[in-house]
Parts: structure tokens; C-alpha cells; sequence
């Protein structure tokens, strides 16, 4: 659309309380902290539907998330919206976030996770791992860079 | 989607495993035993998620618990907040609140009531009601519910996020609220929140009617199946208030038998060890809480929505009123037993916290600046709440350091353990025994298990990791294998 400047919502995700779990949160605070125009910042446990209606209501949605496996410092990619059965409040995936958003709402937004490269998880603590930490530095930066060019296929 | 295992015992009965045991928070098993005639002769529902918590807060400063705790689980944060900072009101000295404290601490509490009570209802449980228990699963879902009633799913979506706008404006943020502070809050509700939450009122208190109705008709045009399906004769658990209202947020304790006779009245939540224990079985890491007069035998009892319309007098908004006339007129005014009337008992308080919202909008105390007071330090506290799945127990010793020594949190999941376990059991005996067990058949233990609205994942004790385990018991109960994952 001429003259439209899409907008985008950034949902992290996780909880801080479980060490690396929490860099989706830890993302969504430093973006947040830049106040970047046109993009809203959301911080969450967990997805779920609400999501979705919020999702609806943006252009883009970037869903970032600590990753247990991937490699070093984090994974960008798309996402296509699916329909998720074994439904539970619980632990909606981005994809279902979609979904449900298209589904129910009759949303287009186009959908991306950040998957960060985390490495500890398995203790209560409300720290990142300094691997962690460097690798929410790179994410930040680059998705920063990415949203204010607004360099996402629209 | 869940996926059954079938394997055959060393004393050739053949046990059933349901896992993971989907559309509930959390995870769980639920492993069955049929002998060789195929008869069930045991059933039981496991938890395999680990918690520690009680552990992990040791040692932390008092004022930090309610924020901490809130860790505990994704689900429902707004009652670990507010049962956590109800102790420790009373660690700091202070029985009651200022009017606008104790109001913006309800309204936060409302709001997570009415999300939570219309994610249940619409997403987790309406696939089983509208479409059947033993429906083609590719339907029985939420996505079929989207497909053949798009109204339905829609405003389950939007009701979810109305009750998560009003946690957002009562405690801050979505994620980690501190409003919630030791003695009081630490922020009123604005006039911009406000004005923005009323603009939605009405068509949120149209749809809980309506979704009150759904749950209504449901049970009574199906009574003669519902009334036997997972049924029993329970106790029921929780508070109420000092003339019997219906009081989710705070009150004294209430219990009751299956005729309604009292077993305890008005007890003072801080007194709760007195009447509440706990007991460990081996194969389980939920405890089994029980009343303490009555033992562990007699003594469990049921928490929650059908609990909570069973114990009190009566609910003091006008059309959860009306509403929980026509349930108990059911039972005859007797508390009802029915484990699927937990659905029409959820519904009933989703049109309560409703009303209860809309007084709180209209209430100016809602925008006083009286938000904090302090009394005499005790070295205890007990803070109660009845979270939507029930009472919720947090307990807190602190030392002269200001640092939790001592921490005992009694989660409605755990209370309904035992009753879990007996609705499972009786599904599995009157269902599963001596046919062939099919898909849909299965689906009726965990539509037993849904009616309850059990979150695990806050439910279990021990520290550590969140392995997978999977035990293999015979019917005497001797563990013959183990796996971990």
C-alpha cells in the first residue's frame, strides 16, 4: 500500500525466572527501551490467544523466543500460519498464534520468529547465561536494524 | 493430540497410557490397568511436570515474594501474586487494606476470573460439549469449534484479552505485575484505563451471560448422562465470606459434606494447618491434601467452581444470583455432585466476576491515592485466594533478615488430586470396561480431567529439572519399570 509504513509487533516470550528461558522478555526490553517508531513491544510467559488479536491488528508480528538448539546467536526466519489440534492455552506456537489469527480474525499479518540461542534452563534464576547474553546483544541489533528499515517481505 | 500406548504386564493384565493428556494446563499421564478380561481394575492420573518453588523462595527478601512467585506458572500469575502479597500483609502488620488497595487487588482478581473462566469454557472445554465426547477428533477441537460456530471462538478470544487489558491496567504489565506490594498496591486504576475498559462492558457482560446459557442447557438437556459421568459423593472446600456470600478474593474457611452439612465454618485462614494436611503417595509428586478431623481417608474434598456454588449462601451480584438459584435447584438445594456441573458452576462465577467488574469501573475508590499502609512486623503469614481453579494457600515464615525462611503453598490442582483420580477411575470402570477401547472412549477420562480445570504445572513440589517418567507399575503397585526422558 502506497504511503502505508507497516506496522510491527514484537512479542518475547518466556519466563525470566528460568535462567535463558527468559531472553524473549530480555529482547522485548531493550527494544522497548529504544522506543522505535510504528512498532509495538509485547512481553509475555507464554502465547496465547490474546496474542492473536493483537497480531491481527499489526502488519507484522515477530515472535522472539529463546531457542534450545539452533545455532549461534539466533535463527530469523518466517512462519506460516497452521492449525494446531492438540490445542492448550498453554504452549500456542507462533504458528498457531497465526492461525488463529487468520482463522478467527481474518488477519494477513505476515508472522517471524527470532529464535535466540540460549543455554541454560533447567535451574529457577532470574540471570542469562553470558553466552546468552551475547547473543541477545547480536539479536537485538539486527532486528532493531530490521524493523526501523521495516526490511521484512511485505 | 494425545497418543495411547497399550503394553501387557509380567501378570498379563494390559495397561493403557493416555499422554500427554491434552486441552488442560500443563502435562499429565494417565495410565489404566485392565485385567485379563479386560475390566479396568485400576486407573490413575499422574503429573510428570517438577516444581520447586517452596524451595527456590528460601532465602529471598519478603517483598520480593510477590513478584517471584509469579514464576510459578504462566497461567494464573494474578493469584500467586495476590495470595503471596495477602501473607505478607500480614508479615507486615496489616489486616486490612485502604478501600482502594483491597479494590484494584479484586478487580485485577475479576479480570483474571473472567479470562481465564472463558478460555476455559469456549477453547478447552466446548469442543467435548458441542461436538460430542467421542466426535471425530479432527473436529473435537477448537478449531472446529472456529469452523461451525466462528462466533463462539471469537468471543472467547476477545474475552480472554478484555479480562487480560484489566491485569495489565490493575498491575502494570501482563508479565511479572508488581502492583500487588506488601501492605497495599503501589498504583490506582487511571481514568484512561478505566474509561477504556468501560467502553467494552457491555458486550462482555452479554457474552459471559451468554456463555452461562450454553453451559446451562448443556447440562440440563444431558443430565441423565452427566449426572453418573465421573461422579461421586465429594467434600467441598472455600471461602467464603463472613455472612456466606460467594468471595473470591478473600473470606474464611467453609467446609462441607456431600449433603451440605458443615464439617468446618468460618476458620480463620490463618489457622489452615489446623484443618488442612497433606498427604504423599509413592507414585505420585502431587501431594493429597485432606481435612484433618476427618483424616486422609474420609477427609479430601473438592476446590473450584462447583465447590465454591455448593458452599455459599448465596452471591451477592444479581445475575450470578439468579443463575446459581437455577443451579442448585437442580440438587434441590443440596450441594451438587456432579463433576460435569463444574462447567455450569464455571460460567455462573464468569457472569459474577463480570458484574463485580462493572461495579468496580463505576467505583471512584478505583482512583484514590490512599494505596499503602504498615502495621507491626509478625514473623508469619497466611494468604488465601480462590483462584479460578480453586483455593489457593501461600505460607510464609520470615526471619529477623527479612528473608523467607519457610514457604508452604497448597495449589488447587493438588486439592483436587484425589477427585481427579476418583473421576478417572469411576470414567474408566463405567466406560472402558470389557470393550474395545477406542479414540472417543478415551477421550471421556480426559474429558473427566478437563471438567476440573487442572493446572500441573504449579502443582508438584520437588526441585529440579522436568523430566519425562514414565513408571510401570503392576496392580499391586510395585514399580517393574522405569523410564526417563
Amino acid at each position: 500500500m502506497a504511503g502505508h509504513t507497516p506496522s510491527v509487533l514484537v512479542i518475547g516470550y518466556g519466563n525470566p525466572g528460568r535462567l535463558d528461558d527468559g531472553l524473549g522478555p530480555a529482547l522485548a526490553g531493550a527494544l522497548e527501551a529504544m522506543a522505535l517508531p510504528g512498532v509495538t513491544i509485547e512481553a509475555d510467559y507464554q502465547l496465547n490467544v490474546e496474542h492473536a488479536a493483537l497480531a491481527a491488528e499489526h502488519d507484522v508480528v515477530v515472535f522472539a523466543d529463546a531457542d534450545v538448539s539452533c545455532d549461534p546467536p539466533f535463527r530469523f526466519e518466517r512462519i506460516e500460519p497452521t492449525v494446531e489440534l492438540s490445542f492448550s492455552s498453554h504452549s500456542l506456537s507462533p504458528a498457531a498464534v497465526l492461525g488463529t489469527a487468520r482463522s478467527l480474525l481474518r488477519a494477513g499479518t505476515l508472522g517471524y520468529v527470532l529464535g535466540i540461542r540460549g543455554y541454560a534452563f533447567n535451574e529457577f534464576g532470574e540471570c542469562l547465561s553470558p553466552e546468552a547474553v551475547c547473543n541477545l546483544a547480536e539479536a537485538v541489533e539486527f532486528l532493531a536494524k530490521r524493523v526501523q528499515a521495516r526490511d521484512l517481505a511485505m | 493430540m494425545s497418543s495411547v500406548n497399550m503394553n501387557t504386564t509380567k501378570d498379563g493384565m494390559t495397561r493403557v497410557v493416555i499422554e500427554p493428556v491434552t486441552r488442560i494446563e500443563g502435562h499429565a499421564r494417565v495410565s489404566i490397568l485392565l485385567d485379563e478380561e479386560q475390566q479396568v481394575q485400576q486407573a490413575r492420573l499422574h503429573v510428570v511436570e517438577f516444581r520447586g518453588f517452596e524451595r527456590f523462595i528460601q532465602g529471598r527478601p519478603y517483598w520480593e515474594a510477590p513478584v517471584t512467585v509469579q514464576r510459578l506458572c504462566g497461567i494464573c500469575p494474578v493469584s500467586h501474586h495476590l495470595a503471596a502479597a495477602k501473607a505478607m500483609d500480614r508479615v507486615v502488620g496489616v489486616s486490612k487494606l485502604t478501600p482502594t488497595a483491597e479494590k484494584v487487588r479484586r478487580l485485577m482478581h475479576y479480570g483474571q476470573f473472567f479470562q481465564s473462566h472463558a478460555m476455559h469454557f469456549f477453547h478447552l472445554a466446548s469442543p467435548d460439549l458441542l461436538f460430542g465426547f467421542g466426535a471425530d477428533p479432527a473436529v473435537r477441537n477448537v478449531i472446529g469449534v472456529a469452523a461451525k460456530y466462528p462466533d463462539l471462538a471469537v468471543q472467547a478470544v476477545l474475552m480472554r484479552r478484555y479480562g487480560q487489558e484489566i491485569i495489565r491496567a490493575t498491575s502494570g504489565k501482563r508479565i511479572h505485575g508488581t502492583s500487588a506490594v506488601p501492605g497495599g498496591v503501589n498504583r490506582n486504576l487511571t481514568i484512561e484505563d478505566r474509561d477504556a475498559l468501560l467502553k467494552d462492558l457491555d458486550q462482555m457482560l452479554a457474552w459471559s451471560r451468554g456463555a452461562l446459557g450454553i453451559a446451562r442447557d448443556y447440562t440440563l438437556a444431558n443430565f441423565e448422562f452427566v449426572k453418573d459421568f465421573g461422579a461421586f459423593r465429594s467434600n467441598h472446600l472455600s471461602i467464603v465470606r463472613e455472612d456466606g456470600a460467594m468471595d473470591l478474593y478473600d473470606g474464611n474457611l467453609r467446609a462441607i459434606d456431600a449433603d451440605g452439612d458443615a464439617i468446618f465454618d468460618q476458620v480463620d485462614c490463618q489457622s489452615y494447618v489446623d484443618y488442612i494436611a497433606e498427604e504423599v503417595r509413592p507414585w505420585s509428586y502431587m501431594k493429597f491434601p485432606f481435612i484433618k478431623p476427618l483424616g486422609p481417608e474420609d477427609g479430601w474434598y473438592r476446590v473450584g467452581p462447583l465447590p465454591r456454588v455448593n458452599t455459599c449462601a448465596f452471591i451477592d451480584t444479581p445475575d450470578a444470583e439468579a443463575a446459581r438459584r437455577e443451579f442448585m435447584e437442580v440438587t434441590g438445594g443440596k450441594p451438587n455432585n456432579v463433576t460435569m456441573a463444574y462447567h455450569w458452576a464455571r460460567m455462573v462465577e464468569l457472569v459474577h466476576a463480570g458484574e463485580r467488574i462493572a461495579e468496580l469501573l463505576h467505583d471512584p475508590d478505583l482512583q484514590g491515592t490512599d494505596l499503602l499502609i504498615q502495621g507491626d512486623r509478625r514473623p508469619w503469614g497466611v494468604g488465601v485466594v480462590e483462584a479460578p481453579r480453586g483455593t489457593l494457600f501461600h505460607h510464609y515464615r520470615v526471619n529477623g533478615n527479612d528473608q523467607i525462611v519457610m514457604a508452604n503453598l497448597i495449589v488447587s490442582t493438588t486439592s483436587n488430586n484425589e477427585p481427579m483420580n476418583r473421576s478417572v477411575t469411576k470414567v474408566a470402570k463405567d466406560h472402558l470396561s470389557g470393550v474395545e477401547i477406542t479414540e472417543g472412549l478415551l477421550n471421556h477420562i480426559e474429558v473427566a480431567i478437563r471438567a476440573y480445570d487442572p493446572c500441573l504445572s504449579c502443582a508438584t513440589h520437588a526441585m529440579g529439572r522436568m523430566p519425562m517418567t514414565v513408571e510401570l507399575v503392576d496392580y499391586e503397585g510395585t514399580v517393574i519399570d522405569v523410564k526417563q526422558t
